[in-house]
């Protein structure tokens, strides 16, 4: 045990104490701080020393080969599951001991890796129940259609409309979640996230399936609604085409370690990156 | 016209069967798990009717009225919050255990309800005072509806129409059908999945608490154990409709109502159980999910 934690060590790269926040999010406070972040399974140690900020409206990258703990650092940020060390500041405030769906309303949403929508629900009713938070009516003039239930409902109705419009979906939201064609369905989890108005929006292998101008096109939109709401946006993704595209901070994570942080450049040239990904040069 | 009569009291008995199978139908929907004491919130609720309404003999007709009201009002609410005591304590802490260990905690919430029942009032069978007396005479002497059959009737219409509203429209709907599909995606959607699952307990545990009012003023004895038997039947017609499906325990618990008043009416009193289950076990082999409910295979 001791020697394999002195040869991750002797891997390790400088890296940089701030991370690389986009200019026009320079001077103001980071969204998003990881210190120390870290989660054993038993005695398993899947994620260690996660250090991280994330710029308010920032695209950040989150890379590294099978099994690095990507994910695992999505379920931390999201406590699916509760970190075993370390501390997650969303926009200065601790998320310790906070249960997924207040961590939700504090302003973290997130998409999946494998599609977890509700399929059997409409594809508007998928979009509802993102805005569930926002909407504010009684369980008693919700049975009784009472004007405010309509008033609000209509409200959700039109903002969930406005919202598929993001990926021109607003023709679909009549449809049954589940039968939507696979790229749809990725688009509506990332709508459904949205809905519940997050100032931090993760999202797992968006583009996992799509074919290249699927994704061509996906970047496109990360990018608009990053533009549109003013968020920051940390992704997780295989395809090095979309990360090294739209990211303006890339993480890179091998054995739940972070072994480099940098711009798409910086990356792409760093030896350590380059060697766990294709094993070290003969 | 004896046909009419059965039709009758057989969509009746399966109004009230209707609304207790709504309770096990929606908290195995949202919790996935058979909640056996429901049957026993049902005799609470007789029982707080039942002291009501025996405090209430001898009042002038307008002041019985008023009682008879409150009587499902209070056991509407002693049975809710039995409901979300019973969740809190008994299941929530099994909430990740296995669904064998929910079970037998869900049979011994049974037990425990229907011997405090027995402690607290005793073995003995009590004669319940009907909320409603009388009948509607339809052709004299020969049709006749009593008034608690058109109640039950009412009642049930009214509840799977508020129902559907309710899940269909509102927003604590829609976050209970996202419970019922997906939990974990739910919360990280910011849906308090625990609030909702005790919502559920207590939306089933106060339409219990209507049901036992309800079949204790059609067949009016009351005892410890007065609510077992009709929650296995309801329960059985939650399966019947297929379980986890609102529209499903209406069929399924009026066709069972219906099934069980003419099984007796032209087969056998002593048979008409075993009639009942006959026709579940031939719908099971014929339709396993139930006849509303889907079949689900399970991913591997």
């Amino acid at each position: 045990m001791a020697e394999k934690k002195q040869f991750q060590k002797g891997k390790m790269v400088p890296v940089p104490s701030v991370s690389i926040i986009p200019e026009r999010d320079l001077g103001k406070s980071p969204i998003l701080e990881c210190s120390h972040l870290g989660i054993d399974f038993g005695g398993l140690t899947a994620v260690n020393e996660f250090n991280i900020t994330v710029g308010r409206t920032e695209i950040a990258g989150l890379i590294g080969p099978n099994g690095a703990g990507k994910t695992t650092v999505f379920n931390l940020l999201t406590k699916v599951y509760q970190p075993t060390r370390g501390t997650i500041l969303l926009d200065g405030l601790d998320t310790h001991g906070k249960t997924p769906a207040q961590v939700n309303r504090m302003g973290i949403a997130r998409t999946f890796q494998n599609i977890r929508l509700f399929s059997n629900l409409t594809v508007e009713d998928n979009v509802k129940i993102g805005l569930h938070n926002q909407e504010k009516y009684s369980m008693f003039s919700g049975i009784l259609r009472l004007p405010k239930y309509w008033r609000q409902e209509r409200a959700a109705h039109e903002r969930a409309l406005e919202l598929l419009s993001i990926f021109d979906m607003q023709d679909l939201a009549g449809h049954q979640a589940g039968s939507l064609p696979y790229g749809a369905q990725r688009r509506l989890e990332i709508v459904r996230a949205l809905a519940t108005n997050p100032s931090l929006l993760l999202l797992d292998e968006p583009a996992a399936g799509m074919n290249p101008s699927e994704t061509a096109e996906l970047m496109e939109n990360i990018v608009k609604i990053r533009d549109t709401f003013q968020i920051a946006i940390m992704l997780i993704e295989h395809d090095m085409s979309l990360v090294m595209g739209i990211c303006e901070g890339i993480c890179v994570l091998n054995f739940g370690q972070i072994i480099a942080k940098g711009t798409a450049e910086e990356i792409q040239s760093n030896p350590t990156v380059i060697e766990a990904y294709l094993g070290k040069q003969q | 016209m004896s046909f009419l009569n059965n039709v009758i009291t057989g969509v009746s008995l399966g109004s009230i069967y209707a609304i207790i199978a709504l309770g096990y139908t929606m908290v195995y929907g949202i919790a996935k798990m058979l909640n056996f004491a429901h049957g026993d919130v049902i005799m609470v609720g007789a029982y707080v009717c039942f002291f009501v309404m025996s405090g209430a003999a001898g009042l002038s007709p307008q002041a019985a009225v008023l009682a008879s009201v409150g009587a499902v009002l209070l056991a509407a609410v002693v049975c809710t919050a039995l409901g979300i005591v019973i969740e809190r304590l008994a299941y929530k802490p099994l909430r990740s255990a296995p669904s064998l260990a929910v079970l037998i905690t869900a049979i011994g919430v049974s037990y425990l309800l229907q011997n405090s029942a027995q402690l607290l009032w005793g073995a003995d069978t009590k004669t319940f005072r009907p909320i409603v007396e009388g009948s509607l005479v339809l052709i004299p002497g020969q049709l006749s509806i009593s008034y608690v059959a058109v109640l039950s009737i009412v009642c049930c219409v009214v509840v799977m129409a508020a129902l559907t509203a309710f899940t269909g429209g509102t927003k604590l709907g829609k976050a209970m059908r996202a419970c019922s599909e997906d939990k974990a995606a739910a919360q990280l959607m910011g849906i308090d999945v625990n609030a909702t699952i005790s919502m559920t307990f207590a939306i089933g545990s106060a339409l219990a608490a209507l049901a036992g009012v309800l079949m204790c003023s059609a067949y009016p004895v009351l005892s410890p154990t007065t609510g077992s038997l009709p929650g296995i039947r309801a329960f059985t017609a939650a399966v019947f409709g297929g379980i986890g499906s609102v529209p499903g325990a209406l069929l399924g618990g009026i066709l069972l109502g219906v099934i069980e008043t003419f099984a007796k009416a032209y087969i056998s009193t002593d048979l008409s159980d075993a009639v009942v289950f006959a026709v579940l076990i031939i719908v099971l082999l014929v339709k396993p999910a139930g006849l509303m409910g889907r079949y689900v295979p399970e991913k591997v």
